[in-house]
């Protein structure tokens, strides 16, 4: 079974460095190193962590109509996304529901660079194909290219040991840079609620740059255990989970996602799958929305686990939970039914049969420490 | 003083001078579970052979420990409360789960002794 699963150009190297390799979209991932999930997180909000996030897709799309093709398949602005810019997306579908979320960069000369989700990678290069594959040439990277995230206080500080400029960067820019001689495109941005940086770099080049990255005292490499409790914290949505094909970017209380310009009274108001939806959720509300929850024991509640009221009727389900150890508690979200979305509510998780005590609460649970200039 | 006794399960048990029996996981469970955040332990109760007593988080999942043999739950290990960390760094000493009186204490004899528990981790890392 494992000879099916795909490896990133850092296998190797996650095996020296003694990962636990477990499965995840079709890759065989380090889930920890030796330094074990609490550690790596609190590492990375303390120090510098490196992850490997190879197995996410990036798609180059290149054409003077790209920018307006692309928005036809989803909600935000892409026309005027400025040069060395980065701007958060989703792809909707024609109910309304996220067929995946992704990053989008406008590198310049017609030319977009997009980051989408390892599982939907290649579901998402049809979905781009299919729809505006006339309009614009669209040029898959997945074996080419790698992709590392250095994220973490101390990230600025090993990376421009390497190229002095990324520390002119501010949050969501993104530029080419060369790194140990390699073309290299730098984000200054990440899934952790850090400061940070997400590297693409060419396959060949990635071990070298993700060893020379390690040897700095501030570095250590973290696997996905932690990246999933520190975008937990961070209040940042994992595909699949906390959204999906049933949900709408209202519903997953991702409006401010949605670019004023391209909003129901915006200059070019939809336009976009499922716009007719998302507008009326926008304008008479939702039946059902994510909220932040945090369990009032110690108890971690997971997703799955039923939201019930006072009264024992279900209310909800948890979408993602776990714990956070810079928190020092359990954290979770879940979609609720509306009436109880306020924040402060009092609901219960069912966790074992018992219930958990939980309050609605805004997110993120650890403030977020982007690099704002 | 008693050895220990083990089950597939990857749980330890201990016979001790009272005739109750603690009960905790093997180093080689803690490890696999990775860092330990939080440990339902059991009510001081009976329980069948088998019943999930306890529960054991780590940071990414939820474990069930379970009754090794029937019997009466007489004492938990209430320092897991707040340090269920001692799971992982103390897995046969601190980290103790609970201790039981067994309805029947020869059934303890009969699970997996060292050598045999030490077979069965090598089979599985083999496998």
């Amino acid at each position: 079974m494992s000879e099916t699963l795909h490896k990133t150009p850092l296998h190797a190297l996650h095996l020296e460095l003694g990962a636990r390799m477990v499965p995840f979209a079709g890759y065989d991932m380090p889930v920890q190193y030796p330094l074990g999930v609490l550690k790596e997180h609190l590492h990375t909000r303390e120090q510098a962590g490196l992850f490997d996030v190879s197995h996410m897709g990036q798609i180059i799309l290149r054409g003077n109509d790209a920018a307006k093709a692309l928005e036809t398949l989803v909600p935000v602005d892409i026309i005027d996304l400025p040069v060395g810019m980065q701007r958060y997306a989703m792809f909707t579908n024609a109910e309304g529901g996220i067929l995946d979320d992704l990053m989008v960069a406008n590198l310049g000369d017609d030319t977009l660079f997009l980051v989408v989700n390892a599982a939907c990678k290649e579901q998402d290069l049809a979905h781009l194909r299919q729809h505006i594959g006339s309009r614009c040439e669209i040029q898959p990277l997945f074996e080419e290219r790698a992709l590392l995230a250095l994220q973490g206080p101390a990230a600025v500080k090993v990376l421009e040991r390497l190229a002095p400029a990324v520390a002119k960067m501010t949050f969501m820019q993104f530029q080419p840079v060369q790194l140990l001689g390699a073309d290299c495109y730098v984000s200054r941005s990440g899934y952790t609620g850090e400061d940070g940086f997400e590297i693409s770099v060419p396959a060949d080049k990635a071990e070298a740059l993700a060893r020379r990255l390690l040897a700095e005292p501030e570095v250590q490499p973290i696997g996905l255990g932690a990246r999933d409790s520190l975008r937990l914290e961070a209040g940042l949505c994992l595909y699949g989970h906390d959204m999906d094909t049933t949900t709408t970017p209202i519903e997953a209380s991702l409006l401010w996602a949605i670019s004023k310009v391209r909003r129901a009274d915006g200059a070019r108001a939809g336009g976009f799958p499922g716009a007719d939806t998302v507008f009326a959720q926008q304008q008479s509300g939702v039946a059902r929305k994510r909220v932040g929850l945090l369990p009032q024991e110690r108890t971690p509640v997971r997703e799955g686990a039923q939201i019930v009221d006072a009264t024992g009727k279900v209310v909800g389900e948890v979408c993602s939970g776990g714990f956070g150890p810079t928190l020092g508690a359990p954290v979770t979200m879940g979609y609720v039914d509306n009436e109880h979305t306020t924040l402060d509510t009092a609901l219960f998780a069912m966790v074992r049969g018992k219930q958990v005590a939980m309050k609605v609460s805004k997110m993120p649970f650890v403030a977020q420490r982007y690099y704002r200039g | 003083m008693s050895e220990l006794r083990f089950t597939e399960d990857h749980e330890w048990l201990r016979v001790e001078a009272d005739g109750s029996v603690t009960v905790g996981i093997t180093a080689y469970a803690q490890n696999a579970l990775g860092d330990v955040v939080y440990v339902q332990l059991p009510e001081l109760q009976q329980y069948d052979k088998g019943a999930e007593a306890s529960t054991v988080e780590s940071v990414k999942a939820a474990s069930g420990v379970y009754m090794p043999l029937a019997g009466e739950v007489v004492a938990v290990n209430e320092g897991l409360n707040d340090n269920p960390e001692l799971v992982n760094e103390d897995p046969l000493g601190e980290g103790w789960f609970f201790r039981f009186k067994p309805a029947d204490m020869s059934e303890v004899h009969a699970l997996l002794d060292q050598d045999a528990y030490d077979r069965l981790l090598k089979a599985n890392d083999d496998a």
